[in-house]
């Protein structure tokens, strides 16, 4: 589903991000882990063409993602607040994100009851702007919103991250969910080794920008990633 | 005698401590200034706005020194002359304050859980809106008014009392703008005091200023009136010490507001498609953010900029050239003002714009509906221009057929290269930011104002005048004609602008 060769990412001589050659094949859930500074949103933001790779290029689902908006229909992702309208309240916003991917209020509405439980009676009808939510509230908006549409690549930049231990569990369920549809690729980075490790079926390490472990998750990962992070 | 020594220690250690506190604030407000994103950008544009400052200063100056002159060359006397407009002078301060100076309470947060003492955050708090730039624009005035009273034999006392009772008054309004901030539909109250007095004063019904320049007077007058802004303000000082104080928390006087959201369908504007989804939008972050509320105001304010220009008030914007430029800034009060920060207005969440799938077009159709919407709402507004007769007002509709035709492509496509951030929370900026100073910006808007003008002015030498506004509107009609072309072409720019806009999006001042 998503090809990368020879990318990479320079700032004023120091190269941030530099991967050789990486395949993610449909239907994968692919975890991202590294510390501070290994890359892991350098490389989701030259994968939604938000910065331009210095050499090197992305193909997703068939579409060089720096030469074609081609692959924007069925990509969904969700980086940090700057993919909130701060203004709108969260029911508006499911509404606007629906309004671009081509679903009506019914389709979202649906998708809404279904993640009820996960919004915690905290977002809907709530009248409050995105604004005013808390960092926590936030988030779990900006991660239903990219189910939207039934996106066939989902991205999200340190999805478990500022959330409560019941919506951290309610959260695994939704992306292990995601991960058993073959045709929905999943792609989720994040510092904690045991959450990646437990929805994810590959993980990759990355550090100082480049990858140092590539595994299948099997009972053994989660050891073996300690132990090399554990320096 | 021990405890007395110990005491003594004491106290002489929180003094110099003090000191220190006072020096840390000092050089953080430096860095706080030097670092401020409008000192980042380049040369040109630094000593431009250099050259605009010295400019305005100028200008003040000679309004100052010229004043006296010039009442004088009317026949009245400055002093009492000055005294009678004070009252409104004072109230279009405190309005232009509460629109504009902002209190940087929330500079303050970080400071509350450091080893601090509470008055000394709130002195230096205040102290800072003392140097604010609000106060000092007023010395431009009063200085050089005060010394040419001097120079022209005034006695020195009462000029040097009547200095010091006029700067109390702007500290006191200083003071005022810090209580009455946060506090909502004040200003549309003080407008409505300062149009209500202005307008019973013009029509002869009531004069305000009878009853108040008896006071101002005699702050010039007595060697004992000076004493009583005086007061005053060291007792709104203390006022105003206090509430700060009182309410040093963050639930308190630094929490921000949250207003109570509520949904709207607006289920109307989906039979226009794409376009109906970014309309939504959009009308929904002019009404729901308090810098764009701003904008519309200032549009409102162009609304009104004509009257200068026809009512005779002022003898040289009284020609039909100068028409022209009203009449394009009377319709177009808002297409400039909102205009000329698409695609800004949504920087603070661009980069899901840019991931969505968002075709530019239907983006861009949206804010160019928005302010062709906006123009001829305003043109039907300004139909009151009609009492100054039809060629009056033939001169406003040509200026929004003009305004509608080319200046609504213009205003997007320099829009494009501007790549400031907007902070949808300020109130301030709405004057122009100086960060968004762009050098391709103001080329591109050169056309906006001076093409029009020099249409009219060929057309009205070769023919009449009204060849004059022909030419404009059928420019206006052409620039229409061309409206695909147009954007495709902005399109193109916003492409290949993209990496660098979202890069500075990505920087919040």
């Amino acid at each position: 589903m998503i090809n990368v060769q020879n990318l990479s990412k320079t700032y004023n001589g120091t190269t941030v991000l530099k991967i050789d050659s990486l395949t993610i094949p449909k239907g994968q859930s692919f975890g991202l882990v590294g510390n501070n500074g290994a890359g892991k949103t350098t490389f989701f933001s030259l994968i939604l063409d938000l910065i331009q790779p210095s050499t090197g290029h992305i193909i997703n689902n068939d579409v060089q993602v720096n030469t074609s908006e081609n692959w924007k229909p069925f990509t969904a992702s969700f980086l940090d607040e700057s993919f909130l309208i701060g203004y709108l309240t969260p029911e508006e916003y499911f509404y606007f994100i629906g309004d671009l991917r081509g679903q009506n209020k019914a389709d979202v509405d649906a998708l809404l009851t279904k993640h009820e439980e996960f919004f915690n009676g905290e977002i809907l009808k709530n009248k409050k702007y995105l604004r005013d939510l808390s960092k926590g509230n936030q988030k779990k908006v900006g991660i239903i919103a990219t189910l939207i549409g039934n996106p066939e690549v989902v991205i999200l930049d340190e999805p478990f991250a500022n959330l409560d231990p019941t919506t951290v569990i309610r959260l695994k369920k939704i992306i292990k969910e995601l991960a058993e549809n073959p045709d929905v690729t999943v792609l989720v980075s994040s510092h904690d080794l045991l959450h990646t490790v437990e929805v994810c079926d590959r993980i990759v390490a990355l550090n100082k920008g480049e990858v140092v472990k590539d595994i299948q998750t099997s009972a053994e990962t989660l050891q073996e990633l300690e132990t090399f992070f554990a320096v | 005698m021990l405890f007395c020594n110990n005491y003594l220690h004491l106290s002489t250690h929180t003094k110099s401590n003090d000191t220190i506190m006072i020096r840390k604030f000092l050089y953080l407000e430096w860095k706080a200034f030097t670092r401020s994103a409008s000192f980042g950008t380049n040369l040109a544009v630094k000593i431009l706005v250099g050259f605009l400052a010295v400019y305005f200063t100028l200008v003040f100056l000679a309004i100052g020194i010229g004043a006296f002159y010039i009442l004088k060359e009317l026949k009245l006397d400055p002093i009492v002359t000055i005294n009678k407009f004070m009252i409104y002078y004072l109230l279009v301060d405190l309005i232009i304050r509460l629109l504009l100076q902002k209190i940087p309470v929330m500079n303050i947060r970080p400071l509350l859980v450091l080893p601090i003492k509470k008055p000394i955050i709130v002195h230096f708090s205040l102290g800072k809106t003392v140097l604010s730039f609000f106060n000092f624009v007023h010395a431009f005035f009063f200085l050089p008014f005060s010394i040419v009273l001097i120079y022209n034999g005034y006695d020195v006392l009462s000029v040097i009392l009547w200095h010091t009772a006029m700067v109390s008054l702007i500290y006191i309004n200083n003071f005022v703008n810090i209580l009455l901030s946060n506090k909502d539909n004040l200003l549309a109250v003080f407008i409505g005091i300062v149009a209500t007095l202005g307008g019973l004063q013009y029509y002869g019904f009531f004069d305000i200023t009878s009853y108040t320049s008896p006071f101002f007077d005699a702050l010039f007058n007595t060697y004992w009136a000076f004493a009583i802004p005086e007061i005053g303000l060291i007792g709104l000082y203390y006022v105003t010490f206090h509430y700060f104080k009182s309410n040093l928390y963050l639930d308190a006087g630094l929490s921000s507001k949250h207003d109570i959201a509520k949904t709207e369908d607006l289920t109307w504007l989906n039979q226009f498609g794409t376009i109906g989804t970014f309309l939504k939008n959009d009308i929904k972050l002019i009404k729901r953010n308090k810098r764009s509320k701003t904008t519309v105001g200032m549009s409102v304010m162009f609304l009104f900029y004509g009257l200068l220009f026809f009512t005779n008030g002022i003898e040289a914007y009284n020609n039909p050239t100068m028409h022209i430029f009203a009449g394009i800034f009377v319709s177009g009060g808002f297409l400039i003002t909102f205009g000329q920060f698409v695609p800004s207005w949504d920087s603070a969440y661009y980069q899901l714009m840019m991931t969505q799938n968002i075709p530019y077009k239907g983006y861009l159709s949206s804010k160019w509906w928005l302010m062709v919407i906006a123009t001829i709402v305003t043109t039907i507004i300004a139909s009151f221009y009609l009492y100054f007769g039809w060629q009056v007002y033939m001169t406003i509709v040509v200026g929004a057929i003009y305004n509608i035709g080319v200046n609504s492509h213009l205003v997007l496509l320099g829009g494009a290269f501007t790549k400031t951030p907007i902070d949808l929370d300020s109130g301030k900026g709405a004057f122009g930011d100086k960060k968004a100073f762009n050098i391709k910006t103001m080329l591109i808007s050169i056309p906006q104002l001076a093409l029009p003008v020099l249409v009219y002015w060929i057309g009205a030498k070769l023919a009449n005048a009204n060849v004059g506004l022909a030419l404009i509107a059928l420019l206006g009609i052409i620039g229409f004609a061309f409206k695909n072309k147009a954007f495709s072409m902005i399109e193109k720019i916003y492409k290949t602008e993209k990496y660098a806009t979202i890069a500075s999006y990505k920087q919040k001042s």
